[in-house]
Formats: C-alpha cells, sequence, structure tokens
C-alpha cells in the first residue's frame, strides 16, 4: 500500500480532481479555524484597552511600514505569564482536566455496555435503537441541562424518589456540586460516547468469537481479548470525542456546579464577558488549544499506527 | 495408512464421532433431519452436498456452536452435549478462515495454546512447528491482511491444528483458493492428516475435492444422507438417482424391466431399444439406467453385430476439455447421450466432428439399474 503511495507521487500522477478534493478539507481548516487562529493568538499578545475593540495596538495598515513595525512592538507575552503567575488559571486548568479525566472515565462504562447491546441486538431494531441514544438531540441542549436543575434541586425529583426508596431521610444538596457537573456532563455526553463505539462493535466479524471459543477461549475472556482490542478504534474516537469538548464545557458547570472550583471555560467566560479582558481570554483559549494537543496527537499517533498495520 | 484402512467395515471398530438420530431445526425448516452417522478414528471424512443440506449444520454441531434439538452428538463415547464450545477437543477451519485482525500469525497460531496456559517456550516451539508444517516460515510477524489469500489459508490451518484436536473440523476450507492452489493444497491437507495421524471431517459442496481428500463420503440432501461410502462406491455404485446426479456426469435412461436372472436384466427404454445390465431387478418395475459418459464407447462406423447395448445417432455438440472430449449424441428419438473420450494422441483435426453420424456402445457391467 505505502509503496503503490509513493509511486504514486514521484510519478507526479494526481489529477487536478484528486488535487481538488485533498485541498478542500485543507482550505477549510484554513478559512475556519486557522485564521481566526491567528487572530486570537494576535489578541492575546496585545494589552486590554478602553477601546473599541478593547485592545491595544490596533493594526494601521494605512500608516505602511511604520504602522506595521508600532504594532509589532506593541505585542508582548505579559498575558501569557500574568496566566502562569496566577493560581486561579492553573488551578482552573487542572480541575477541567480532571473533570474531564474522570467524566470521560465514567462515559467509557456507560457507553460500552450500551454500545455492546445495541451491536448484539436483532438486526431489525439497531437503527431504532441508534435513533433512540441521538434522540435527545431533538430538544435543545440547554433546556435538558435546565431539566436536571429541576430534577437535582432540593425539592427535586432525585430526591424524592432516593427518599421514597427510603435510601435518604434527608434531602441531600446535589446542585451546586461536582456529583452533578458529573451527572450533567456523563448525560449529555453519552451519545458522542455510543455511537463510535457501536460502529466499531457493529463491524466485529461474528465468526472471531466463534474461533476464540473454538480454541479454548471463554466468551467473558473473548471480550478482552478479541472484542476490546477490535473496538479500540471507535473506544479512542469515543473517548477523544468526549474528553475535547468536556475540558473547554462551560454550560454545564456554570449551571450545575458550584462556584468555589471553576473550569477553565467558565474563566474563560469571565474574562471575556464579566472583566471585558479580550488579551487574557485569548491567551487562555490559546494555553486551552495547546493543552489538547497533546491528546489529539497521541490519537493521531495511535490512528496512523493502526492504518500502517505496524 | 490409505490402504486397507476400513474401520466402518469392522463391527468391532468404534467410532470417534457419532450423531445418534440427530435433528436440528431453524423455525419450520429442518437443517438436519434425524441423521445417524459414524466417523472413525484417523479418518478423512467429507460431508458433501448442495448448499443448504445441513452438512455446516452438522459441523457446527460437532464444533458446539449449534445445539440439536433432538438426538445426541457423541465423541469418543461421551454425549457432548452439556460441552461449551471452549471445552470440545475438537477445532475447525473457518470458511472465511476468521483470524484474528489484531494479532500476528504467530499471535493467531499461539492463541488456542494460550488458552491452555502453556509455558511460553512450550508455546513458541509449537508455533514454529506449525510455521513449518505449512511451510510459513519467517512470516510469525506478519498480520494477517499483510499475507495473500492463500498464506492466510495456511495460517488459519495451523491455527487449528496447533491443539492437536481429536477431531479437525474444516468447513469448506478451500472455496476461496484458485483452482491449482486448492488442486496442491488438497494433496497436502492429505498428507497432513496421515502424518499427524488426526481424524479430519471436512465440509465441501465440491464432489472433485471430497472425491480426492477423502476416505468416506457422506452425500446429503435436504437434512439426511443419502449414502455414505467411499469414493468409487459414491461414483461407481450411486444408490440414488440424486446421488448419481450429483456425483460426477450421468447418462439417466429411463426404461422398463423386461427380463431378469443370471444377474443380467434385459432393459427396453422409450424409444424401443433394449439393453442389458448386470443387475438384478424385478420384471416389470419401472427403472433407470445410470451410464457415466466415459463408460460409453462412440465409434465413427457402425458397431460390430456382437457389439452390447448399440445405439445411433448424430453428434450434437463437443466439449474439448483438452485432456478429454465430451460428445453429446443426438439419439433417433431425439434423446440426447454424453460419452467422454480421452484425448491419448494429440489431436490436430477431430476424428469424429460435429453433425457426424456415430455408433454408441456400452457393456452390460458399465451401467447401475436405479429404482426411480
Amino acid at each position: 500500500m505505502a509503496r503503490r503511495l509513493i509511486h504514486a507521487r514521484s510519478g507526479g500522477a494526481f489529477s487536478l480532481g484528486t488535487k481538488l478534493t485533498v485541498a478542500a478539507p485543507y482550505l477549510w481548516l484554513l478559512g475556519f479555524f486557522l485564521v481566526p487562529f491567528i487572530i486570537v493568538v494576535k489578541i492575546s499578545l496585545s494589552e486590554t484597552a478602553l477601546a473599541q475593540p478593547p485592545y491595544a495596538p490596533a493594526l494601521d495598515v494605512a500608516a505602511g511600514w511604520q504602522g506595521i513595525q508600532d504594532f509589532f512592538a506593541g505585542l508582548s507575552f505579559a498575558n501569557y505569564l500574568t496566566i502562569a503567575g496566577d493560581n486561579l488559571y492553573v488551578f482552573s486548568y487542572l480541575k477541567s482536566l480532571k473533570v474531564a479525566a474522570v467524566s470521560t472515565a465514567i462515559l467509557l462504562l456507560c457507553g460500552l455496555p450500551l454500545a455492546y447491546a445495541m451491536a448484539r441486538a436483532p438486526r431489525a431494531v439497531r437503527p431504532l435503537l441508534v435513533t433512540l441514544v441521538v434522540l435527545p438531540f431533538w430538544t435543545s441542549f440547554l433546556i435538558r441541562v435546565y431539566a436536571w436543575i429541576n430534577i437535582l434541586q432540593r425539592d427535586g425529583l432525585l430526591n424524592q424518589v432516593l427518599m421514597w426508596l427510603g435510601l435518604i431521610d434527608q434531602p441531600t444538596t446535589w446542585l451546586a456540586t461536582d456529583t452533578a457537573v458529573y451527572i450533567g456532563l456523563v448525560y449529555s455526553y453519552l451519545p458522542f460516547m455510543v455511537l463510535p463505539l457501536y460502529a466499531s462493535l457493529e463491524k466485529l466479524d461474528e465468526t472471531l468469537l466463534e474461533a476464540a471459543a473454538d480454541l479454548g477461549c471463554p466468551r467473558w475472556k473473548a471480550f478482552f481479548a478479541i472484542t476490546i482490542p477490535l473496538a479500540l478504534q471507535g473506544l479512542g474516537a469515543g473517548a477523544l470525542l468526549c474528553f475535547i469538548p468536556i475540558v473547554g464545557e462551560f454550560v454545564i458547570p456554570d449551571l450545575l456546579g458550584g462556584s468555589d472550583a471553576v473550569m477553565i471555560g467558565q474563566t474563560l467566560w469571565m474574562d471575556f464577558f464579566a472583566n471585558r479582558d479580550w488579551p487574557v481570554a485569548s491567551a487562555v483559549a490559546v494555553m486551552l488549544v495547546g493543552l489538547l494537543m497533546v491528546p489529539i496527537a497521541v490519537y493521531q499517533h495511535l490512528q496512523t499506527r493502526e492504518i500502517e498495520g505496524r | 495408512m490409505r490402504r486397507g484402512f476400513a474401520p466402518w467395515a469392522d463391527p468391532t471398530a468404534a467410532p470417534l464421532v457419532r450423531f445418534d438420530n440427530v435433528s436440528k431445526r431453524f423455525g419450520d425448516v429442518a437443517a438436519v433431519d434425524r441423521l445417524s452417522l459414524d466417523v472413525y478414528r484417523n479418518e478423512f471424512f467429507a460431508l458433501l452436498g448442495p448448499s443448504g443440506c445441513g452438512k455446516t449444520t452438522l459441523l457446527r454441531m460437532l464444533a458446539g456452536f449449534e445445539m440439536p434439538d433432538e438426538g445426541r452428538v457423541l465423541l469418543d463415547g461421551r454425549d457432548i452435549a452439556a460441552m461449551p464450545p471452549h471445552r470440545r477437543p475438537v477445532n475447525m477451519m473457518f470458511q472465511s478462515y476468521a483470524l484474528f485482525p489484531h494479532l500476528s500469525v504467530a499471535g493467531n497460531i499461539a492463541f488456542g495454546l494460550r488458552q491452555d496456559g502453556l509455558a511460553k517456550a512450550a508455546i513458541s516451539a509449537r508455533v514454529d512447528e506449525m510455521l513449518a508444517l505449512v511451510k510459513l516460515e519467517g512470516l510469525g510477524s506478519r498480520r494477517p491482511d499483510q499475507l495473500s489469500g492463500g498464506q492466510r489459508q495456511r495460517v488459519a490451518l495451523a491455527r487449528s491444528l496447533a491443539k492437536r484436536p481429536q477431531v479437525l473440523l474444516l468447513d469448506e476450507p478451500m472455496a476461496a483458493l484458485d483452482r491449482k492452489l486448492r488442486e496442491e493444497t488438497q494433496f497436502e491437507l492429505m498428507d497432513l492428516q496421515v502424518r499427524l495421524g488426526l481424524t479430519f471431517v471436512i465440509v465441501t459442496h465440491d464432489q472433485e475435492e471430497a472425491m480426492t481428500v477423502a476416505h468416506r463420503i457422506a452425500v446429503m440432501d435436504r437434512g439426511r444422507i443419502v449414502q455414505v461410502a467411499t469414493p468409487a462406491e459414491i461414483y461407481e455404485q450411486p444408490r440414488s438417482r440424486w446421488v448419481a446426479e450429483f456425483v460426477g456426469d450421468i447418462n439417466l435412461i429411463e426404461g422398463v424391466v423386461l427380463a431378469s436372472g443370471a444377474g443380467e436384466a434385459l432393459i427396453a427404454d422409450k424409444g424401443g431399444r433394449r439393453f442389458r445390465v448386470a443387475a438384478d431387478v424385478a420384471v416389470g418395475t419401472q427403472v433407470f439406467i445410470a451410464l457415466r459418459p466415459e463408460k460409453v464407447r462412440i465409434l465413427p462406423a457402425p458397431a460390430p453385430p456382437d457389439a452390447p447395448n448399440t445405439m445411433h445417432g448424430r453428434v450434437w455438440d463437443i466439449g474439448y476439455l483438452g485432456g478429454v472430449s465430451i460428445y453429446k449424441v443426438r439419439l433417433d428419438d431425439g434423446a440426447v447421450v454424453k460419452a467422454s473420450v480421452a484425448n491419448v494422441a494429440r489431436l490436430t483435426g477431430q476424428a469424429i466432428g460435429a453433425d457426424d453420424e456415430v455408433w454408441l456402445s456400452w457393456p452390460p457391467d458399465a451401467g447401475v439399474v436405479l429404482a426411480s
């Protein structure tokens, strides 16, 4: 396979259509990710100012070469130093990573059996099951999180059910705790874990499990020896699809969580909208991207290895 | 080993595998219908039949993937109904090979051995032995998707042999190979079976394959066995019209028995021709004479008056297969009889061509009389 690729490359035989097809996603990324990101990086190197836009220096192209020189002279890494030196930001980052890691782990534990059951269900009911998993998307995400406020509050459904079952005698405080955040995150992100897992488990050839049994491997053991390794790609995709957005999650911790330890998304929001400090907020965002590069790079590396067959 | 090996003829021999009145239904369809069958130790046994005849279901019952609805499956005299697949001392080579894509060739072959908790050194020694056995030395670290179809087939074989199963089950093991490779592999399988002293049960729809490799063949149709016999018996002594037509090429001549005695019957066909056939059948019975094309002689001139069972017609079609040619001869009354001739000499021009007038003849012991 690799040889064929090299051959095609050295022959320079890519047609115009192929070039355009390959170019399309790159152009998309350039226009909608790279350019905005460069603008954010630029803002993060600026200083906050009482102006419109609320930062300085502004690039004054009309002033010619001098203007550009002034502009670059005005940039500094001061905001990054502020962030690194302020415990609030460091704790926010760590808190976000912790919340994302724990909820991804819970999502794996919940999503794997669910996806497995779906993939093993009779072929005729599988489309229905997939629809059921996606069904929550039919109502607004915000409304669903508000519904959780209702469920989790002191006289909410959860406390009522627990008291009716006799598990607690006093209403417990759920809202404004980390538990509430985890409940909200796991609830909201479950489809993102289940769908890629389901896709990879559904492809699994049943005869492989028969072959394993035939060779003396009991069914429970075959799950770990065959099913899990072959679903690894779906597992990785699901985990990252959850982990990465959860790190930057804002709505769920803001509505369900407490105010004692905020996640980085909330810090970012406060800097942007409450403090109107765009440069620091931009620096926070840039560092978040840098932070997320690590898991993304790991995933990319794993995928390439998978494709090359090691 | 092959010559004189006939435990099925020995009434004191105990079978290694016994299907005892086994039935298996899927919905309303009986995939296997009150079937009994014995397979003996060291036998290479073939289950032959068209698709959907229940041969694979039978194999899967032996492996433990299907449970019989009725009857018993015995292995070495023990009922194995309660034994799950992973405990059965049989291994299967799957039609799709079912190689584990995330494991190397060596990892695939070692998989079964690891389940037995063998020591690492013992496992790697056995893996090397298996790789040598199927001539894949040096490919142990490859992944299945880096192998050719023929190599994958060998890995599947090595993996299923690694545990030295009491019975090796082969489900259409050569279906995905091209003809040349398939023939080679058939002979290698026979060689392996003898060398390792194992019992093989192969499922195939390819009658040539079954006849090549097997000591005995069970011909199956709609969940039942129609005949169990050696390849030669199946070919030369088919028990029914169905077997005769399924295995090999055949001419069927419908007729009525006019006279019978001294081991020979006189049979008249619809066209009024009379044939002498070596058989004992009651006078007046409606029968079929089954006649293999290679046993029919084809002559360009009138047959001598003492020639038995002669027919006259014109060549309608010739199939040249290289080694043999098949002549389709249309008789005077429109019936078509096939005669095959070995092309002993190099052909430059056809000795007998299309539309030539020909005479056919066959000896009385060449035909088999089948009651309907």
